[in-house]
């Protein structure tokens, strides 16, 4: 074998890193707009400023939605990873009939596009007069957010080996002390992992949202989707987008430093 | 749902599980407080056991989700009165067939060719990506560029979209970097192009075809490094002591081995294609796809069947979809 890494062709590089500066750029700007002097989408900017922080800062439907969005994503992430660690917890290690329709039903949420799930539930919303509130969105975004969770923790229930359970039990711990002291440690962190996801997912949902949110309740993105159509106030909404980034981007990062070793997770090797 | 009852798994499974070292166990419980004796009893029935921990997220995805899902595509098989704005709750085709009707049926035929024009866009450009990353970073670097496509990836879907509205709009970002640089006759001459172009580029197809493109483009990535990064070097090093030329090897041996995990990742940009409505809306020549066709027939328009009728056909398009992406090998590569 080879055992240097040949240098790659020139022509490579240069698409790479095209597609590079192509998925970063846009966001990029984001950035650099939040800080521009102009009201409009002027280009250069004329000069930088602080002061769309300040002024968005003082803003009450700004607070008032962000508010709602941390609810919102909060209880959302509650119940997913309740719901989605037992649905994993059940589907690891059994065997029946209908197994694999299951699996599929607890990732469908996902697989389809998510203005069926919005339109879904907005139309039985409506046949059963339940009026729009904040548990509305919130039973839309479980929904997805118990998807993620199940997708970490079946990836993780995976991978604890079978051994360390039996030898918690042969050694005298009953059913819920193994899973307290073996199971549990082993898959804190995809569960973490997988809440941090859900969350970050939820907090910056407006697919669904639109459907599920009626005209009183704003979340942020619902409060940024209003402002892309009739783009009144522009430097606010800068700063809005930068937020949502933020507050998206955080979870998403502990996530993967949280789940990078999970390769190494005691047992694995059998 | 109710199979977890009926069938309860065989126990002891050789894999081990739940019930694993029973007999060892039981020897041992003698004193047992009440959780131990409940887990005794779920450990002694692991299909109740399997039962209980199913029901609740059964519940909530099977009657929330699968329930109103079922409730609304029900619809399609009812019509509406023109006049009076109301559901005639009556099985009917009349509704299904009303998507054939040129209107409709253009609006399915213009989200499908959108779809899969994203689609190779994504691939073409997310290839060459993909092979870098898979080949060429080691170490620190592989880390670094997996961060750079998740994180794209989860960033705020309407942050994207809001962030094309800056480059694309007439005094935007690219509109002004182009008459900086003169270039604006191009833009011009660009805009001036059938089918693609239009007033400006916020308001033209390729303005829509870009931005989903960017979207989705890291769906795309990741399973494709993912299949790059399980090509055995030594075939590829077989390959050329054979006498193939790099470009032979690429095209005969590479290739073939990616492709799972491109399928895999236009399962993702087809599919999201298909049933996005907010793209459309924000940047392009406001013509309808099928999520805005979905969307307004339920809202202003009021009519339910139709927007039932149209949920029908990316659903339908993405199981055909599906079924043969998972022929090709894709569901490997996810």
């Amino acid at each position: 074998m080879r055992s240097e890494t040949p240098r790659p062709p020139i022509l490579l590089s240069l698409a790479t890193l095209a597609a590079l500066l192509f998925i970063h750029v846009p966001l990029l700007l984001i950035i650099v707009y939040a800080f521009s002097a102009d009201v409009s989408f002027q280009f250069p900017p004329s000069g930088f400023t602080t002061n769309w922080f300040v002024v968005a800062f003082g803003r009450a439907d700004l607070w008032k939605a962000i508010g709602l969005s941390l609810r919102v994503a909060s209880i959302a992430t509650m119940i997913a990873l309740l719901l989605g660690t037992m649905a994993a917890a059940a589907l690891w290690k059994s065997r029946f009939f209908g197994r694999d329709y299951i699996s599929l039903m607890f990732v469908l949420p996902i697989a389809l596009p998510g203005i069926i799930t919005g339109i879904a539930l907005r139309s039985a919303f409506n046949l059963m007069d339940i009026p729009f509130s904040i548990w509305t969105i919130m039973l839309g975004h479980a929904t997805f957010c118990i998807v993620v969770v199940f997708n970490n923790a079946l990836a993780r229930f995976r991978r604890i080996s079978g051994s360390m359970i039996e030898a918690s039990m042969d050694l005298g711990a009953d059913g819920f002390q193994t899973f307290r002291y073996v199971v549990l440690p082993q898959i804190a962190s995809a569960l973490l992992a997988g809440g941090m996801l859900a969350f970050a997912l939820s907090f910056d949902e407006v697919i669904v949202t639109v459907f599920t949110s009626g005209l009183e309740n704003k979340t942020l993105p619902i409060w940024i989707y209003e402002q892309l159509f009739k783009p009144r106030e522009r430097p606010i909404t800068n700063v809005a987008a930068v937020i949502v980034m933020l507050v998206t981007i955080i979870p998403v990062l502990a996530a993967y430093f949280l789940t990078r070793d999970g390769e190494h997770t005691a047992g694995a090797g059998k | 749902m109710t199979q977890a009852s009926e069938r309860p798994p065989p126990r002891p499974t050789p894999q081990g599980g739940w019930g694993e070292g029973l007999a060892a166990y039981e020897t041992a419980s003698e004193k047992r407080n009440f959780g131990g004796k409940l887990s005794d009893w779920l450990i002694n029935n692991p299909g109740s056991f399997l039962t209980l921990l199913f029901i609740p997220p059964t519940l909530w995805l099977g009657l929330i989700y699968i329930g109103s899902l079922l409730l609304f595509l029900g619809h399609a098989f009812f019509s509406i009165d023109e006049f009076a704005g109301t559901i005639i709750y009556e099985p009917t085709w009349s509704t299904i067939v009303q998507l054939f009707q040129p209107a409709n049926f253009d609006i399915i035929l213009r989200t499908l060719v959108m779809a899969t024009a994203v689609t190779i866009a994504s691939a073409i450009i997310a290839y060459p990506f993909a092979y870098f990353a898979a080949r060429y970073a080691k170490g620190k670097w592989k880390a670094v560029f997996y961060l750079l496509v998740m994180l794209p990836l989860w960033s705020s879907y309407l942050v994207k979209v809001y962030s094309w509205k800056l480059l694309l709009s007439q005094e935007g970002i690219i509109p002004s970097v182009l008459k900086y640089l003169h270039l604006t006759p191009l833009l011009e001459a660009f805009l001036q192009l059938p089918v693609i172009g239009g007033n400006s580029l916020s308001t033209s197809y390729f303005g829509t075809f870009i931005v989903f493109v960017y979207i989705w483009l890291p769906y795309m990535i990741l399973p494709t490094q993912a299949a790059l990064e399980r090509v055995p070097l030594n075939l590829l090093e077989a390959s050329s002591d054979l006498g193939a030329w790099p470009s032979q090897t690429l095209l005969h041996v590479t290739w073939p081995l990616a492709l799972p995990g491109l399928i895999a990742g236009s399962i993702f940009t087809f599919s999201l294609t298909l049933g996005d409505y907010i793209v459309p809306q924000v940047v392009g020549s406001s013509t309808l796809y099928i999520g805005n066709a979905v969307y307004l027939q339920q809202g202003t328009a009021g009519n339910l069947p139709l927007a039932a009728a149209f949920t029908f056909v990316p659903i339908i398009i993405m199981l055909i979809y599906l079924s043969i992406a998972k022929r090709m090998g894709a569901f490997n590569a996810l």
